[in-house]
């Protein structure tokens, strides 16, 4: 227990060292150009924070989900876009970790750990409409070799990362949904950018569309089925990870709030300025959000850890993963304007120590971001069979 | 007769790309494009053509990856209503 505890502190505070002196003193010229935070994924990588999810036999840190999501709330307070490319890397580790287990992928974890490459992911497809589990391209395979061409509305940070997790059809004769999962590795893919990423918030993130075309040798389409990989793994980590940044952006916003009552409290002593009670309402609504985003990522740290495919699998652990992204996203946009309320004026410029323009703009994102009508729909078909347990 | 039974509620409700009368027993129900979102409505007609009700350690992929599988699981709801 011990042991664990310590491993889990040199991990965030590793974190909260690139949080505090490399993410948070770029993240708003990061915000402000829409460019790559290349400094703060160098120093996560220096600090070997990518490979913190590779298990230990394969050179990786063996760190747990949990682990991970304390190190992506670290570095949300700090800048945003810098946490969500680091946990949209740490959900393609996941996968290539659970849905692997060849010779080809665990040599490729080992490069991940010991070369810090990030990965990135090509899941939605131009003409699908945000279905990731619906593929119009298909792999073709020529004896060891395997080519796809995907036409890709989004790849984020996909000119800087090392590999992209691709979607495509099975074979070309196969139904949309039969998906695999293929590891597209530089140099053996192209990308050709074919749109801008110019948003209201996560303008670091670099999403752009792009022409993705691979040809790579067959072994590195994961053994698994998509359709086993996103329910398993990648739908469960990416809900944990992406609300950890939720999490991170609220604590921002919190601490910005207080900060502001404590300054205007100091200045008159014996009166409790109005804005505290705001503050103490805000803390309440914060604390249900750091409440289900923990509860959740303890519940799924455990499946994790005992690598409970049957658990991880069931409806009622799928209902809980959508339930907690829709009602994080919410919560996180609540708590950010609250605070901007407290810190008025002061809140809503854009050159103060109170700030929360980027705060606002990247809350925002959360509920768009697989779109929670999208999740709320899942979540109705799946509960007409749930059985409350 | 249930095999029949089975292969018309997926005819009527898997939204296969195959015809589901063709399917081989051990067919890959998912290989032949049954959704998550199908599956679903898939339970639902078997619960009604069958008068049973799926219990919560039998809502996984496997219990639906092919005829053979849910006349497996059919078999032993029966079986269990018969006790």
């Amino acid at each position: 227990m011990t042991t664990v505890d310590l491993r889990a502190e040199s991990l965030v505070a590793r974190a909260q060292r690139v949080a505090d002196e490399v993410a948070a003193p770029a993240a708003d010229e990061v915000d402000r150009d829409a460019r790559f935070p290349a400094e703060a994924v160098d120093a996560l990588r220096v600090e070997g924070l990518l490979a913190s999810l590779v298990p230990t036999h394969l050179g990786g840190g063996g760190a747990s989900i949990a682990e991970i999501a304390d190190v992506v709330a670290a570095l949300g307070s700090a800048c945003a876009s810098t946490a969500m490319v680091y946990a949209m890397h740490q959900i393609q580790v996941a996968c290539l970790v659970r849905h692997g287990g060849t010779a080809a992928i665990d040599a490729y974890l080992r490069d991940v750990a010991t070369d810090g490459l990030l990965l990135a992911s090509a899941t939605s497809e131009v003409g699908i409409g945000g279905d990731v589990r619906s593929s119009s391209c298909a792999m073709i395979r020529v004896g060891d070799r395997v080519h796809l061409q995907k036409e890709a509305p989004v790849i984020s940070y996909g000119e800087h990362a090392d590999a992209i997790l691709t979607t495509a059809r099975r074979t070309p004769d196969s139904p949309p949904s039969d998906q695999v999962l293929v590891v597209c590795r530089r140099p053996h893919v192209r990308l050709e950018r074919r749109g801008e990423w110019d948003t209201l918030g996560f303008r670091g993130t670099c999403s752009n569309g792009f022409l993705l075309v691979a040809d790579d040798d067959a072994a590195y389409v994961l053994p698994d089925s998509f359709g086993d990989i996103s329910s398993q793994t990648m739908l469960p980590t990416s809900h944990i990870v992406w609300s950890s940044v939720w999490l991170g952006i609220a604590a921002a916003a919190v601490d910005r709030a207080r900060r502001f009552v404590q300054s205007a409290a100091r200045k008159t002593p014996g009166t409790t300025p109005p804005a505290a009670l705001h503050l103490a309402e805000l803390v309440a609504r914060h604390q249900q959000l750091v409440d289900l985003v923990q509860g959740a990522t303890r519940r799924y740290d455990e499946t994790w850890i005992a690598d409970d495919r049957d658990a991880v699998g069931s409806i009622s652990f799928a209902i809980e993963m959508n339930a907690l992204k829709v009602s994080a996203s919410e919560l996180v946009v609540d708590v950010v304007q609250r605070a901007l309320h407290i810190c008025g004026m002061a809140g809503y410029r854009n050159d103060s120590p109170y700030s929360l323009g980027r705060l606002l703009r990247d809350a925002q994102g959360a509920a768009l971001m697989v779109n929670n009508d999208r999740i709320i729909a899942n979540n109705a078909q799946l509960l007409l069979v749930h059985r409350g347990r | 007769m249930m095999d029949d039974e089975i292969r018309t509620v997926l005819a009527e409700h898997g939204r296969l790309a195959v015809d589901a009368q063709t399917l081989t027993d051990d067919a890959d129900l998912y290989q032949a494009g049954l959704t998550s979102h199908a599956s679903v409505n898939v339970m639902l007609a078997l619960e009604d053509a069958f008068d049973v009700e799926f219990p919560e350690r039998m809502l996984r992929k496997k219990t639906f990856e092919s005829v053979a599988a849910i006349r497996a699981a059919l078999d032993e709801l029966a079986g269990a209503g018969v006790d």
